[in-house]
């Protein structure tokens, strides 16, 4: 055996299981989406199933007011759960930057890991458990409400359960330690002496992080705003949960093609679509990201 | 998809078939084992259900009883959707006794030539039941019956008797100006477009005009506080009176009532409420269908019902006999009594395909502009 085919066999056997597991597990289920999102019956039922564009075509048919006579609605939900997708990554960048900067760079020994610790806690906890105690504190004489009153008696009550910001809240809080995790192993990976080197040679701290940190921690930005990106815009749990009628997203109606009306081929066929958007969204995105990571 | 659903014959070689299935069931995963049945291993000693599982003809006294009564076993096969049950009564003939259908669901299996008529000479309890059940068109096809009316209950109006002193009358409440944001109703598309068929004086079935069932229930977005999901849910927001008025079921609020102390009336109103009821009937080349009757006549028997509504919880009897019975303190007695009220009642008929669809579409149209 020749040293390459020894390495092409090494390749193979360490990376063989991982790629068959991935095939089985998510590749697969996948394709028997696609293929669903063409036919024109759910596989419940008995009779055979034929080819067919309709469930594609009811998107756009049913998305937008083409004629006056009916609203589309596929358009707005699209939108909404496009814009929840950005304020959500928005807020957690926003929130979860600093708290991985000070992560890597400033907090150190054991209180890096108690931070740790608080930071991933939620995750030990189920979703459904997280969201559902939102309500408790959003709610009108909930946490929130009676805290603001005895700080400051005679305060508007404060109800934001079933509010578009109640959404947002969960969401962020639930994607979070995403952030914080991804940006925080980009952080620590810069060399110190790198920024003592800017510092050095005169550059103000403002101009340090701009030129230097925030470039180098830009593939940990990324990765983050991806990881919640795309579950966000197929949420559906927490709208419903936390929005009650202000919620209202694309994925609550995939939800229910597959629940109540049975109607798998159309639920795959919006799913596809989803998929689709946000590809287009990371194809436009990408040859910019790319650009401000190699140029630092 | 679950394998449950799927057909096909198989073995399982020397295993006594009978004792096999008799110990699965008492474990509880009595599902899917229908393609290891065949017809000739059930001994006429046996009566197979096919029901929701936890939904009263599984009660091991009952079963006890019905055994000392009549010497025979009673096995269960369970579904999950009304779907997954028409699909195991076309994918396995002759394989059930007794099968619990739903008074949407008896006409589309009757149609599917699935189930047979009952000789209700063989019910001795049948003449009993209350005729506004016994005799629907939903359960009765060309002159014979292919379901037994069990137990039923009601969708109609909730309200907090903190808020109101008398009972709204009127559908037309939910849409009052007076109650802006204090209204619920549930996030369900058929039952939101069943209400406003019913508030726009059409067939809740099968609206004629659908354009008029969207405005009215777009005309709701200024009242409604929230959509709720389930009974639990429901509980909480309305001790946190989140609302004061809402499409309710009967029996959650029989228990939002009586088990949570919370203050809720309940009215029937003057246009109507969506009626439910479960109907008994029997699969078509039934292995023991003598013995199907027997069961089913045992399912109506007051003596059951009082045992099964006070020892475990039941929806209402479509026995009044059985309603009698039940003791005084018992509140379903008094809930469920109401015989004008039940004239009022529309009761769910079998919606097509298509039209489950339509329903669902012109909900999330209306849900989304809730949501602007």
């Amino acid at each position: 055996m020749t040293p390459t085919t020894r390495t092409r066999w090494a390749i193979l056997s360490l990376t063989g299981p991982a790629y068959l597991w991935l095939a089985c597990t998510i590749f697969l289920p996948i394709a028997a989406m696609l293929a669903l999102s063409f036919l024109d019956k759910s596989p419940l039922v008995p009779q055979p199933a034929n080819f067919t564009l309709q469930n594609y075509e009811t998107f756009f048919a049913k998305g937008f007011n083409w004629d006056l006579s009916t609203k589309g609605f596929y358009g707005d939900l699209t939108k909404w759960s496009i814009l929840l997708g950005f304020w959500v990554t928005f807020f957690c960048l926003l929130i979860g930057y600093p708290a991985a900067y000070a992560l890597a760079k400033r907090v150190k020994g054991r209180w890096r890991e108690a931070i740790f610790l608080l930071i991933v806690l939620p995750f030990w906890s189920n979703a459904l458990v997280r969201i559902f105690s939102w309500t408790m504190v959003l709610r009108p004489n909930g946490v929130m409400d009676l805290s603001v009153q005895a700080l400051f008696p005679g305060a508007p009550p404060v109800d934001l359960l079933f509010t578009y910001p109640a959404i947002i809240i969960g969401l962020v809080h639930s994607y979070l330690p995403y952030m914080i995790l991804t940006c925080y192993i980009a952080l620590q990976a810069i060399d110190d002496s790198l920024i003592e080197a800017g510092r050095s040679l005169g550059a103000s701290k403002i101009t340090t992080f701009r030129r230097v940190v925030l470039p180098l921690s830009l593939p940990g930005i990324v990765s983050g705003a991806a990881l919640i990106f795309v579950p966000v815009i197929g949420s559906f749990m927490e709208p419903r949960i936390l929005g009650g009628t202000k919620g209202a997203t694309l994925g609550m109606n995939i939800e229910e093609q597959f629940t109540v009306t049975a109607n798998w081929p159309l639920g795959s066929a919006l799913s596809f679509i989803l998929l689709a958007i946000v590809l287009i969204i990371f194809g436009i995105l990408y040859p910019f990201l790319r650009r401000q990571g190699g140029g630092a | 998809m679950t394998g449950k659903t799927r057909g096909g014959k198989g073995g399982f070689g020397n295993v006594s078939r009978r004792n096999f299935v008799a110990g699965a069931s008492a474990l509880g995963v009595g599902v899917g084992l229908t393609p290891f049945l065949n017809r000739r291993a059930q001994a006429s000693t046996e009566v197979k259900v096919l029901n929701w599982q936890g939904y009263g003809t599984d009660e091991k006294w009952a079963l006890e009883a019905f055994k000392k009564a009549t010497g025979l076993d009673v096995v269960h096969e369970y579904y999950n959707s009304e779907s997954e049950m028409i699909t195991k009564l076309q994918t396995n003939p002759g394989a059930y006794d007794v099968i619990v259908t739903n008074s949407a669901w008896n006409g589309r299996a009757t149609e599917l030539g699935v189930i047979q008529p009952i000789d209700t000479a063989q019910v001795s309890n049948f003449a009993d039941l209350n005729p506004s059940f016994r005799d629907s068109p939903l359960l009765n096809v060309d002159g014979k019956t292919y379901g037994v009316a069990w137990v039923w209950g009601i969708t109609a109006v909730a309200y907090s008797t903190e808020v109101y002193k008398d009972a709204p009358t009127s559908i037309e409440a939910l849409w009052d100006a007076k109650n802006a944001k204090r209204v619920s109703v549930r996030d369900d598309a058929i039952e939101a477009v069943s209400f406003a068929a019913i508030a726009t004086g059409q067939d809740m079935n099968h609206p004629t005009d659908l354009a008029k069932v969207k405005e009215k229930l777009l005309a709701l977005k200024p009242n409604l506080a929230m959509l709720w999901t389930s009974e639990d849910d429901w509980n909480k927001q309305f001790q946190a009176k989140a609302f004061d008025l809402s499409v309710y079921w009967s029996g959650s609020a029989l228990r939002s009532k009586t088990n949570f102390k919370l203050p809720v009336g309940y009215v029937v109103p003057d246009e109507g409420a969506v009626g439910w009821f479960d109907g008994l009937a029997i699969g078509k080349d039934a292995p023991n269908a003598e013995g199907a009757h027997k069961f089913i006549n045992y399912m109506i028997e007051p003596t059951y019902y009082v045992e099964w509504a006070t020892k475990v919880g039941a929806p209402a009897s479509a026995n009044p006999k059985a309603m009698a019975a039940l003791p005084d303190s018992d509140p379903s007695k008094a809930f469920y009594s109401d015989e004008a009220a039940i004239k009022r009642l529309q009761f769910m008929a079998p919606l097509s395909d298509q039209e489950r669809q339509d329903f669902s579409d012109l909900w999330a149209e209306v849900k989304t502009e809730y949501a602007k």
